[in-house]
């Protein structure tokens, strides 16, 4: 019998496969395809303090083995999520991990206060949205905001707290050391990396925003790439993420570092792609006699 | 539940220049569709996302789908043949509402617009259709639409076949002097427009098909979005699911 299970900031999931913020809606549009309960848990929509409309479309361009987005947070708000959306979600047996973004370091202590009300089990703090005006990848990009940001919203947070890091930084290893000292409880990783596509007739960027976050196979190789250097650098446990489109890229992020992996826009390609991915992983855990996926993290070895 | 199916294609004919008709098995897409509902189909390898298409016709376990050649996606999924199978999620969205207090309908479409039109017209027996195309090489589907609509009216942008000028327009002249209590409509967006402003003006109830770039198809990812009049986090609606069909008086059909 092999053990699936992982234990992430004292929260046992079922298996080791969640999803991206901003892929999965509240968790009821993919529901219609695989029950959510198949997940270990599930990443939901961004919030922000208060509802948000979001960004002009076009909000998404199709490149090479991925997609720019974006979207800009549009979002119902954090007050009617713990009211009238996470009782919903309470129902299911899965864990629901909410995702907040703030303008200012008082919106996410706001946030991490009523979020810690409710039953989610993992609060992630997006401090890396490349879509937004105001704060979004401003606050995530210096080491000492990042500390600063972090210290102050652990005193208001009653759950595990989880910084999503930007790859859109020079050092990915600088800001999970500032996250780390802060207090954060876990790291996310990667973000998207900020893009543009030139639409060549027009002369004009795709997307109405003109600059997107780009997410899909394309990064794969850079999350790897930093999950492996931030797992080495902090002792946090990491949800590791970009590109995943199968059960060896699981697999890959997982021996790169990751505790959890998400799956993202590989979703839009494969709405069923969680049900692949867990007999994938089955698969190559028989074949290679491994009865614990535990030990798989942060197991590859370097030349 | 929804799911992707794997449905072979089993008739395929290209009716104008780059503008494919196919026809694919599938019971289960075919008993649940309604009209105006779109499919989301993975063309092949050369592109990531999805494409949705919209549903030209349902029925006896077939449903058929007309999509033009516009770039790397439809183009490869214009080179399956008969016996392929394609990976096809649906049938998605909310499509056209037909009321029976409806008596006189008019369908309105431009281009490969009028494809989703055409199992409306099929349900509703007696419209009055008015299809526009950019020029005769263009018109498609005509002896379709009048073997189920009360009257067709076929009309080129630059007068080399029927009605010469937009078809909005040809409407626009008919409506003075016929009564009409529901506009259907899907095509470009400047015909949309015109439509909309046709209708409002006259108190006419109407529905508009819109199409947008996609991702998931379902209402996960909110890229897929229309301005509405609504504000705060309702401004955008998801044309994936809240349309792709949408009353006039809801959209704003800005930029």
């Amino acid at each position: 019998m092999i053990n699936t299970k992982v234990n992430f900031c004292g929260v046992e999931f079922k298996n080791p496969i969640v999803t991206a913020s901003g892929t999965f809606g509240f968790g009821m549009e993919y529901n219609q395809i695989v029950p959510i309960e198949e997940y270990g848990g599930f990443g939901a929509k961004g919030l922000t303090r208060y509802p948000r409309a979001g960004n002009k479309p076009p909000r998404i361009a199709e490149t090479a083995s991925g997609i720019l987005n974006s979207v800009g947070l549009q979002n119902p708000g954090v007050e009617y999520f713990a009211e009238s959306i996470m009782p919903i979600l309470s129902g299911y047996d899965t864990h629901v991990i909410a995702n907040m973004s703030g303008n200012t370091i008082e919106e996410y202590c706001e946030m991490a206060e009523i979020l810690s009300d409710t039953d989610v089990a993992l609060i992630e703090m997006n401090i890396s949205c490349p879509n937004v005006k105001h704060g979004g990848l401003a606050f995530g990009t210096d080491p000492k905001v990042v500390n600063e940001l972090t210290g102050e919203v652990k005193k208001h947070c009653r759950k595990p707290l989880v910084v999503k890091l930007s790859p859109n930084v020079t050092s990915i290893v600088e800001i999970a050391k500032a996250a780390e000292a802060g207090g954060a409880d876990a790291l996310s990783l990667i973000n998207t990396l900020l893009g543009m596509k030139i639409d060549i007739n027009t002369r004009r960027p795709v997307l109405k925003n003109n600059t997107g976050g780009l997410s899909g196979p394309a990064v794969k190789p850079v999350a790897v790439r930093m999950i492996y250097e931030v797992y080495n650098a902090v002792n946090l446990p990491i949800i590791g993420m970009g590109g995943v489109m199968n059960g060896a890229d699981v697999i890959e992020m997982m021996l790169a570092g990751a505790s959890l992996v998400a799956l993202g826009t590989g979703l839009f390609a494969k709405p069923d792609l969680i049900l692949s991915a867990k007999r994938e992983i089955e698969e190559y855990m028989e074949h290679n006699n491994i009865d614990d996926i535990n030990t798989l993290i942060g197991a590859a070895v370097m030349n | 539940m929804k799911k992707t199916e794997n449905c072979k294609l089993v008739r395929k004919k290209e009716i104008a220049k780059g503008i494919f008709d196919f026809t694919v098995a599938s019971e289960e897409i075919a008993l649940n569709t309604q009209c105006g509902q779109f499919l989301h189909i993975n063309c092949g390898d050369s592109t990531f996302l999805r494409r949705p298409i919209s549903i030209c016709d349902a029925q006896n376990g077939e449903v058929r789908f007309i999509f033009e050649v516009k770039g790397e996606g439809t183009s490869e999924l214009s080179k399956k043949e008969e016996g392929d199978y394609i990976d096809i999620l649906g049938p998605l969205g909310h499509g056209f509402e037909i009321k029976e207090s409806v008596k006189n309908p008019v369908i309105i479409g431009g281009g490969i617009g009028v494809f989703p039109l055409y199992k409306l017209a099929k349900e509703l027996k007696t419209a009055d259709v008015f299809l526009g195309f950019r020029s005769k090489d263009r018109v498609v589907m005509e002896q379709e639409f009048e073997a189920e609509a009360n009257m067709v009216i076929v009309g080129t942008d630059d007068g080399s076949y029927g009605y010469s000028g937009y078809i909005a327009s040809a409407m626009e002249q008919y409506l003075n002097s016929h009564e009409c209590d529901m506009i259907y409509s899907c095509g470009p967006m400047p015909m949309l427009r015109a439509v909309k402003k046709i209708a409002e003006e006259r108190g006419i109830k109407c529905q508009l098909s819109l199409e947008q770039r996609m991702g998931c198809g379902i209402g996960a990812c909110l890229v897929c979005s229309c301005e509405t009049k609504n504000d705060g986090s309702e401004k955008y609606a998801k044309v994936c699911t809240n349309g792709p069909v949408f009353y006039s008086e809801e959209v704003t059909l800005n930029d």
